[in-house]
């Protein structure tokens, strides 16, 4: 995305140079016939859906029984504390993994781009967890959160600290922190839920390798001869790293930042499968895993609650829409592309 | 300045070989990283039941392969699942190519009233998330009667505006020469698009291809909700409703998923090349 921007003014004038040699052809009225079986399935499953899902988020009730409620199901999600919930955990979630997903596909990226020995075997290594499915390493990673068999409190247990309840533990980080140690905390310094923290990190782990092939394919798109440059004039390591890459990089780490955030507000199956393979509820112990999306699933899927899953749909997609644009209108500018 | 400058060079070598050893020490933890899970979950797949629940060693003291043979019979139909799964994938690729491939020639390359507006609708498209369709998009396949049909799993999903969008970006660069030489040669245009604009495009298509195949070899959410018989159900939802199977037998549910990832990773080390290219690919363009 941020690379087309970058590049749209070749792009639009390729366009026009083209538009003017069609034009002076004629309309290819066949045209509609080529766009027809994408149009027919995405008009289909993806355009009028969405209006449906409008209609459906103003009723309630049974499919083919709907009684039409207006704007109760919106009222009922942002006057309820389960919404709200759903709405901090999912926010928690995404400034718990992109952060740091992103610097350490920076970070590898960086080494890898250093021109090291076995490059190619890092690469396929550090992809790997993004090719497996979700469902085998949910599970794979929810034994290893295991309290009692897993690696783990293995680790932790063999460094010395105590062992952590993960994934079936609703309390702050802190709060457990504090509590082994028998201090008082108040309940604004509880941190996240230990079993948000644990999800986390098997998103960090799983998302990780994306990011370092887009950061190294970023990389490798800089010009050898900005570092000469840079070089002959007596910059360290570290000034190029601050001068020459990280203003060069800023079109990639905008993509990657905008893909990341929209990826990580509507996970799922990460979720969904841990707590699955922990024997937790859908939304994790007292909800503290409850993502808008595990949320909205579970309304759907055991409430069968069209009309207010629906309404929560509508809600995190504009959430969405709105943090998008807010990063194409800010960061955008502020990388300069 | 200058001093500095002229220092620098000795500096850099000498931090240079223990630079790269700490360099190639950071890169190893990140491997190890990446891959210790499945080590782990592979050791403990051959573990006796209380060895695998207590967790106090790394190796097995028995090396039980007949775990492997005991979970795939539990799981009961790998064969099927696999063959379900492999089978909506390859459609639902099949369909993604045939229809963006068309759908973005028009657009790259045909006049039409519209086209920009339709264009711009489908870029919209993008931006919808998934959840927003899926109570309609199930209530759509109930009343079609698709549930429990690969249908469901396979044509709402045979269209991509991304893919639309990605192959146009290709094809835009194709030189207008070689299509009003063609043409000239009596070439029409889906001549044209089969034989000179797909085998230059060839990394495009693949990197669409290959991240169709991903979407739809690891999409849980959907199947579950469109499937209640087994025999149709795509591996993933398979492994799902094993963790309940399963029980406490942990060594068994890891020997399952380790069966179930072993050709996706087969897969992938094969064409492993094509998957990072590809992905390289669409940070670039994208």
């Amino acid at each position: 995305m941020a690379q087309t921007i970058s590049t749209a003014e070749p792009v639009r004038s390729q366009v026009t140079a083209r538009t003017r040699a069609t034009f002076r052809r004629r309309i290819q009225w066949v045209a509609y016939l080529y766009i027809l079986p994408a149009f027919a399935i995405i008009g289909a499953f993806h355009i009028l859906p969405v209006f449906y899902a409008i209609y459906i988020s103003m009723n309630k009730g049974a499919i083919n029984k709907f009684v039409f409620v207006g704007l109760d199901n919106y009222i009922r999600a942002l006057s309820g504390g389960e919404f709200w919930n759903a709405l901090v955990v999912t926010f928690s979630y995404a400034l718990m993994t992109t952060p740091f997903t992103i610097a350490l596909g920076l970070f590898f990226a960086y080494l890898l781009y250093q021109g090291v020995r076995g490059r190619g075997v890092y690469r396929v290594i550090f992809f790997l967890p993004y090719v497996i499915s979700t469902v085998g390493s949910a599970i794979v990673w929810a034994w290893v959160f295991d309290p009692q068999s897993g690696l783990a409190n293995f680790i932790l247990k063999r460094i010395g600290l105590e062992p952590l309840r993960w994934l079936i533990e609703p309390s702050g980080i802190f709060e457990v922190i504090a509590d082994g140690r028998h201090w008082t905390i108040p309940t604004w310094a509880y941190g996240p839920s230990v079993a948000l923290i644990a999800v986390s990190i098997f998103s960090i782990w799983q998302s990780m390798g994306f990011d370092v092939i887009i950061f190294l394919a970023g990389l490798t798109n800089i010009p050898g001869e900005l570092y000469e440059a840079a070089r002959m004039d007596g910059a360290n390591p570290l000034q190029l790293f601050r001068h020459v890459t990280i203003p060069l990089l800023a079109p990639t780490t905008f993509f990657v930042v905008v893909i990341s955030v929209i990826g990580s507000l509507q996970s799922f199956n990460q979720i969904f499968t841990m707590n699955q393979a922990a024997e937790q509820s859908l939304g994790g112990p007292l909800g503290s895993t409850s993502t808008l999306t595990v949320y909205m699933f579970d309304q759907l899927y055991t409430f069968s609650n069209y009309g207010y899953a629906s309404a929560i749909a509508l809600l995190l997609s504009l959430i969405i829409l709105a943090l998008t644009l807010f990063q194409f209108k800010f960061l955008a500018r502020r990388t300069q592309i | 300045m200058a001093v500095a400058s002229r220092r620098l060079p000795t500096a850099d070598r000498a931090r240079f070989g223990l630079g790269r050893l700490v360099l190639h020490l950071m890169l190893v933890a990140g491997a190890l990283w990446a891959v210790f899970p499945f080590v782990w979950m592979v050791l403990t797949s051959l573990k006796g039941y209380a060895e695998a629940s207590a967790a106090e060693t790394f190796f097995p003291s028995r090396w039980l392969f007949s775990n492997y043979v005991t979970a795939w019979n539990q799981v009961g139909t790998f064969p099927r699942y696999f063959g379900n799964t492999l089978f909506i994938a390859l459609a639902t690729v099949l369909g993604v190519l045939v229809t963006s491939t068309l759908a973005a020639y028009a657009f790259a390359r045909m006049e039409f009233p519209g086209r920009d507006t339709l264009f711009l609708i489908l870029l919209a498209t993008m931006m919808v998330p998934f959840e927003v369709t899926l109570v309609p998009n199930f209530i759509m396949i109930r009343n079609l009667q698709w549930v429990d049909h690969y249908q469901a799993m396979i044509i709402p999903w045979a269209a991509s505006a991304f893919s639309i969008f990605l192959l146009r970006q290709f094809f835009m660069a194709i030189p207008q020469e070689l299509y009003d030489a063609a043409v000239i040669d009596g070439c029409g245009p889906l001549r044209f698009l089969a034989t000179i604009v797909l085998p230059l495009s060839r990394p495009a298509l693949v990197t669409s291809g290959l991240l169709t195949f991903l979407g739809s070899w690891n999409s849980l959410m959907w199947p579950i909700l469109v499937t209640n018989r087994p025999e149709i159900r795509p591996i993933q939802v398979a492994m799902y409703s094993f963790i309940g199977d399963a029980g406490t037998q942990i060594q068994l549910l890891l020997a399952a998923v380790t069966i179930s990832v072993i050709p996706v990773i087969v897969v992938y080390l094969v064409l492993q090349r094509w998957f990072i290219e590809g992905i390289a690919t669409v940070g670039i363009r994208g």
